[in-house]
């Protein structure tokens, strides 16, 4: 099978700091991976960097996604070629509506794979069906992006944007940081009605909560900016147990 | 950091001025210099009675002994008023009935400007006068706001016409001493609108003039008087703009609102004179006085979106003299480049239970320096008077100013006033959520932009906003660093 995203070598830095230090990671289409890893192990970076986020680096190795090299294009062009991004804080941008910004959003992605843009009634449709899917009340599709949300009303805004947007790979920064067990219940439910033989999921996440709810393929750790240890999804339910510092022995043997 | 450099700056540039053509059409053009005689000639030229004449006259001799302001926060090279000349209108027969009749080279200069007035016509039946270097060349739907008694002519035309209404409002709201450029304004005004609503009568469209300043070497003096007898409504939009030259251009015109007993203007801009060049070059000086009277429980609201001229030096202003009357006045400012904008509004607080609102938001680009500066003022008749201000301030890079020069005198007790303001400057972290969703870089900025600017843009006539949203995203095309 051709691989959706590979990773190859892949170094970062952020104002002259070494973050990610030659990190490999393949996912093929249909899967679900997890990283998890102590803080400052280069989780965020490594979401941020794929999405490309200017105020990082890249300063070797390559990303192929899809076929294209995803290091040559920039955040809009990613975007537009299916890659989406969870935020861990996702912004406020007042005075701008959610069901507006969508709207911008998902004509410019149309317009890129050359499909025909939807008509009012069948967006209308289209946001009805999945905002259902993460319980997301009428009233907050209709307010300002983000702007007075709870934390679980903007992570639950995250899916719900995902799943308008239908992209091929989805990038989940810590979307369980901060809910409590009936928002993260959503959440996951959201997420798995999205999940289909094509669609890829990296979810990153602290927590081996989050995935008795999304069940990964496989589990990766991120240690320095490398990911040192990979397994099927025991290996979360392992760490959890005994936390880290049975992998940073190994390392250093 | 991601968005800052020079290359991004240029980029900024890469949008020239769209309306900076010039349009040859032959025009009959007073010498430079301005004197007794040149007044006499405009108002011979116009064939005016001789009280206007008188009042010409007499505004001419108090601006001779007035002294150009200083105080506002801008810094310009003061215009030599003796090289301008004060009269030009276009040669070819300017009073038309219908824009069909129109001069072609003329027509086409209204097409370029966006002004499909066919279109406008049959969408929203918006009545248009279209005023062209001081002249009014063409006011459409004049037959049909006949039928119900409205006024909405050129200002010639209404001395012509109407000159007893003329005479009694005239210079009631801005004497002609009021101010320098006001003085100014009243030596030479060439023309303008003028319009009015009889008693009890609710004005069914839209009613709207374009100025356009043409001829180099011109100033531009237009007067607008707007009378809504009692009981009425109008919503009256002017949008402005002027070719692309080197030198700088005045722009001082003067709007007289009047709003009688429980009447309401709504008087809306879109502001779009030329700026200048990217190195701050040529564009238009607009020194303008605005200001409405508001009679018992009467409303006048400005609406204003200024993306234009090099120096703005303006304060649409309303004298809440009746009781129960109501001020409003929300302005987007937007400054790029070299431009300077100090602008902002006085509410005149003079009867009881008066009320005004101030929404001020200032987007400032480039090298640019975006002033507000208000008052609001509460006399001691005032009793129960009631003011909200809000001014906010954004900043799209770090080599612009934002500055808020609130004025707030109150001299009754019973009065409440609020004063709310905010600096931001726009985020990284919103333009990259906008990236990330698959829109570019222009479109982030242009829907932050709005949204910041909405409670303000949602104030103009639909068809207006759209056209005010555009001209946002254009003036500010890449200009984040």
């Amino acid at each position: 099978m051709k691989p959706l995203l590979s990773i190859n070598n892949l170094q970062a830095e952020v104002e002259g700091h070494e973050i990610l230090k030659g990190l490999n990671l393949t996912i093929n289409p249909g899967e679900v991976h997890a990283i998890m890893g102590p803080n400052g192990s280069g989780k965020s970076t490594l979401a941020s960097v794929l999405a490309g986020n200017e105020d990082y680096d890249v300063t070797g190795g390559s990303v192929d996604f899809d076929g294209i090299d995803l290091l040559d294009i920039d955040a809009s062009e990613r975007a537009k070629e299916g890659l989406f991004l969870a935020f861990q804080y996702p912004v406020e941008i007042p005075g701008v509506s959610n069901i507006n910004f969508l709207r911008a959003a998902l004509k410019e992605i149309h317009e890129h794979k050359e499909i025909d843009p939807l008509t009012a009634k069948e967006f209308l449709a289209k946001v009805k069906e999945k905002s259902a899917l993460v319980e997301l009340d009428g009233k907050l599709t209709n307010r300002s992006v983000n702007e007075g949300f709870s934390g679980g009303e903007k992570k639950r805004n995250e899916i719900f944007q995902m799943a308008m947007l239908e992209p091929k790979m989805a990038i989940l920064d810590e979307t369980d940081s901060g809910l409590d067990i009936d928002a993260l219940r959503i959440v996951a439910q959201g997420v798995n009605a999205m999940r289909s033989p094509e669609r890829s999921f990296l979810l990153i996440t602290h927590y081996q909560r989050l995935l008795d709810y999304i069940v990964p393929d496989f589990v990766h750790v991120l240690y320095k900016g490398q990911i040192v240890k990979s397994g099927p999804k025991e290996l979360a339910l392992e760490l959890e147990e005994k936390g880290y510092d049975w992998i940073k022995e190994e390392m250093a043997l | 950091m991601a968005y800052e450099g020079d290359d991004l700056l240029e980029e900024v540039t890469g949008k020239e001025y769209e309306f900076g053509f010039t349009t040859n059409i032959e025009s009959d053009k007073a010498p430079p210099g301005l004197n007794e005689d040149i007044i006499r000639l405009i108002s011979s030229k116009k064939n005016e009675p001789e009280w206007l004449l008188e009042w010409r006259l007499d505004a001419f001799a108090k601006w001779s002994e007035m002294q150009e302001p200083e105080w506002a926060h801008v810094n310009y090279e003061k215009p030599d008023f003796q090289s301008i000349s004060y009269y030009s209108a276009p040669k070819k027969k300017p009073q038309l009935d219908s824009l069909d009749d129109l001069d072609p080279e003329m027509r086409a200069t209204m097409d370029k400007l966006g002004i499909s007035i066919e279109e406008q016509k049959r969408l929203s039946g918006v009545a248009v006068d279209f005023v062209m270097d001081s002249v009014s060349v063409a006011t459409s739907f004049k037959k049909k706001l006949g039928e119900l008694g409205i006024i909405f002519c050129s200002m010639s035309e209404a001395v012509q016409e109407h000159p007893e209404l003329v005479k009694k409002y005239l210079g009631t709201v801005v004497p002609k001493q009021d101010n320098f450029y006001a003085a100014l304004n009243s030596a030479v005004f060439t023309d303008g609108s003028f319009c009015y609503i009889p008693k009890g009568v609710r004005c069914p469209m839209e009613l709207s003039t374009y100025f356009r300043i043409n001829e180099s070497g011109t100033g531009q003096f237009e007067r607008t008087l707007v009378v809504a007898d009692k009981g009425s409504y109008v919503s009256y939009l002017e949008g402005c703009t002027a070719p692309q030259r080197d030198e700088n251009q005045l722009h001082a015109a003067v709007v007289e609102l009047i709003a009688l007993d429980e009447a309401e203007i709504k008087y809306s801009t879109v502001q779009n004179w030329y700026p200048g060049d990217k190195n701050g070059a040529g564009g238009v000086f607009n020194f303008v006085t605005k200001r409405g009277l508001c009679e018992t429980r009467s409303k006048i609201s400005w609406t204003q979106v200024e993306t234009g001229s090099a120096v703005t030096w303006k304060y649409p202003s309303c004298i809440l003299k009746g009781d129960h009357s109501i001020g409003e006045f929300y302005s987007v400012a937007v400054t790029n480049n070299y431009q300077q904008a100090d602008t902002g509004t006085k509410m005149i607080h003079i009867g009881k239970n008066t009320n005004s609102t101030i929404i001020s938001k200032g987007i400032s680009a480039g090298k640019s320096q975006n002033s507000y500066r208000g008052l609001v003022s509460i006399n001691a008749s005032a009793k129960n008077a009631r003011n909200f201000s809000q001014c906010d301030s954004l900043l799209m890079t770090d080599r612009c100013g934002a500055h808020t020069f609130p004025y707030i005198e109150v001299n009754n007790s019973s009065a409440k006033v609020e004063h709310e303001a905010t600096t931001s400057k726009i985020g990284e972290d919103q333009i990259f959520y906008c990236l990330q969703r698959g829109l570019n870089e222009e479109q982030a900025i242009s829907l932050i932009v709005n949204g910041y600017a909405k409670d303000v843009l949602n104030k103009l006539p639909m068809e207006f906003a759209v056209e005010a949203q555009k001209l946002l995203a254009i003036s500010l095309e890449g200009s984040v660093g």
